[in-house]
């Protein structure tokens, strides 16, 4: 394996010397594409934001449109991933621990917000939530209303959420020890106690890690959104929609700004993932 | 699961003088209809309901009111469109994905994980984001704008910037797939391949690529669905022009938006039957093939 001729050959030392061909092309292939493609777009929009600088940057922020999309964003997705956590808990325990007639559709359908397009999500979320429709009419004889109030938002995002958080959690449980449950049933628990002391720590990193991801995905949510939202300026307007706005009004350094302060917590989610995970990983869960 | 049944049976022997004694690892009936009524309840109105009103809201009026909204020149303008970016974007990224798997789980290099981490960058960008970055560097204002504009050429506002906004939001599919899969295979049966003096190439076809095919598809057929459905980034970069720039979901919010509901729903029909089909033939390559696609990471 280290004899020198493979190792001149092999994409000049950067690679272990390895007999399988083609490293050369494919990576660098990988990293033109990857360049292209990602990178470059991604450093221009940081390129550009510099030059907003910080104090341009708190500019737009504080801007009170801005200001109150933010907001918005920020604190419905973060209620959003909060009501995912708590039913997507429950959807993942009854999918992986129970069995009953219709659970492996039920599985296949959990995955239905990845798959649907958000344009389709959002038109049949406002057109079932709006004040004549399946939800609404009957939410409507009670004066509540949830399309085009920010309680539209909520539902959107609940949709948009729910899959990660279960498919997140749901390896973890199947891989719960039974032995666990049973030394903690013979030591004198009751079920109860077994599940929330036993049973439930152990999924504490992956429901971090789901409510992450739901929480960032929420972040940056459009589609869905928009229809059902009525995107009322200070009230239900989503930060991605004011970008569109921005743009539409050619104004591109306040749609940048607004594009990197979302970035910003989008990484921080991202980051907050990868540290969960290394935690989780020393102290022995998955 | 195979755990839980055995319990049962157990269950079931041990209860023969009419006691019914329940395994200490099974919650008691009570708990386990109200989790699964919540579950099934919960499920049935986020994700059912919206399914479901989509076929209601299209055949509303009939079939024939369906079928009309196809008439349209600029519905099927939006459908040749969809079609045409998603032959491209597809191939784009599978050829991508076949590369950077190939270098990152056949060979070791520095750095690996950081290449991992920037190849699912796109996952964790806003769709808007990413379509906003193009026209940063495309766009009247912007890097190459100028240039562009004096030598004719149009990307934003046109087909190449959304097949390019569609290319970066479906990057990943395919490469995270096939990454963790080929690192699970390891490089052992190349190696058998090449030592008896198979081509590199042939090696690839012949070895490799049998073994990821299922893994391929999988990645594939994903990463055809977003591409086909994909809203934001393709809306900041189409420019909304009818007939030209209008994919599928774009026509849909237009025509929604002029609030022709059944025409609407008609396309969304369309979307909302990928979006099945796709899940279909996930849930059967996961069912069938489970082995086959072993290894891969579960996340979106």
């Amino acid at each position: 394996m280290t004899s020198p001729s493979l190792v001149g050959k092999n994409a000049r030392r950067f690679a272990a010397p390895s007999v399988i061909p083609g490293f050369g092309l494919t990576f660098g292939y990988t990293l033109i594409y990857l360049g292209v493609i990602v990178l470059f777009p991604l450093a221009t929009l940081i390129w550009w934001s510099s030059g907003l600088g910080f104090s341009g940057l708190y500019a737009i922020a504080s801007e009170p449109r801005v200001a109150a999309s933010l907001r918005t964003t920020f604190f419905i997705s973060f209620a959003a991933a909060v009501v995912d956590l708590f039913f997507g808990l429950i959807v993942a325990w009854v999918l992986t621990r129970y069995d009953f007639p219709g659970r492996r559709l039920l599985d296949a359908f959990v995955d239905l917000p990845f798959a649907l397009p958000t344009a389709v999500a959002g038109i049949s979320l406002a057109a079932l939530y709006s004040p004549n429709g399946w939800f609404g009419a009957p939410l409507a004889d009670y004066d509540i209303k949830i399309a085009f109030t920010r309680w539209g938002i909520l539902v959107a995002l609940i949709f948009i959420g729910l899959p990660f958080v279960v498919r997140t959690v749901q390896p973890i449980i199947s891989e719960l020890e039974a032995e666990l449950e049973e030394a903690s049933a013979t030591l004198g628990a009751g079920r109860l106690q077994t599940v929330i002391r036993v049973m439930l720590p152990p999924l504490a990193p992956a429901l971090l890690t789901g409510f992450a991801l739901a929480f960032a995905r929420s972040i940056g949510e459009y589609g869905s959104v928009i229809f059902i939202a009525g995107n009322i300026a200070y009230v239900s307007e989503i930060a991605p929609l004011l970008i569109v706005v921005k743009l539409e009004q050619y104004d591109v350094p306040g749609a940048t700004g607004i594009a990197t302060i979302m970035l910003a917590i989008s990484f921080a989610a991202l980051l907050l993932i990868n540290l969960v995970q290394a935690w989780s990983r020393r102290f022995g869960h998955v | 699961m195979s755990d839980m049944s055995e319990m049962s049976e157990i269950a079931v022997a041990s209860s023969g003088r009419g006691v019914k004694f329940r395994p200490v690892t099974q919650d008691s009936s009570f708990a386990r209809y109200t989790l699964i009524a919540t579950a099934v309840l919960f499920l049935a109105l986020f994700l059912f309901a919206p399914l479901a009103i989509v076929f209601v809201e299209a055949f509303s009026k009939g079939i024939g009111h369906f079928l009309t909204a196809f008439d349209d020149p600029d519905a099927r303008a939006a459908i040749r469109l969809t079609l045409l970016v998603a032959a491209i974007a597809v191939p784009a990224n599978l050829v991508f994905g076949l590369a950077a798997s190939w270098s990152i789980a056949k060979f070791s290099f520095p750095g690996k994980s950081v290449l991992i981490t920037l190849i699912d960058l796109p996952f964790s960008v806003s769709p808007v984001v990413a379509g906003l970055v193009y026209v940063l560097v495309f766009g009247g204002q912007g890097l190459f704008g100028p240039w562009l504009a004096a030598h004719g050429v149009q990307i934003i506002f046109a087909v190449p910037g959304i097949v390019l906004a569609t290319i970066f939001v479906t990057f990943p599919f395919v490469a995270r797939e096939l990454i963790p899969l080929m690192e699970e295979q390891g490089k052992i049966e190349e190696e058998a391949a090449l030592t008896l003096g198979a081509s590199g190439f042939k090696t690839f076809l012949t070895v490799t690529l049998p073994n990821i095919k299922w893994g391929l598809l999988y990645g594939v057929l994903l990463c055809n669905a977003r591409a086909m459905g994909e809203f934001g980034a393709v809306s900041v970069v189409s420019g909304h022009i009818r007939g030209l720039t209008n994919t599928i979901p774009l026509q849909v919010e237009i025509l929604y938006n002029e609030y022709n509901n059944v025409a609407a729903f008609a396309l969304a029909v369309l979307l909302a039957g990928l979006a099945l089909v796709t899940l279909g033939l996930k849930t059967f390559l996961e069912w069938r093939h489970a082995d086959a696609l072993f290894g891969r990471a579960r996340r979106h």
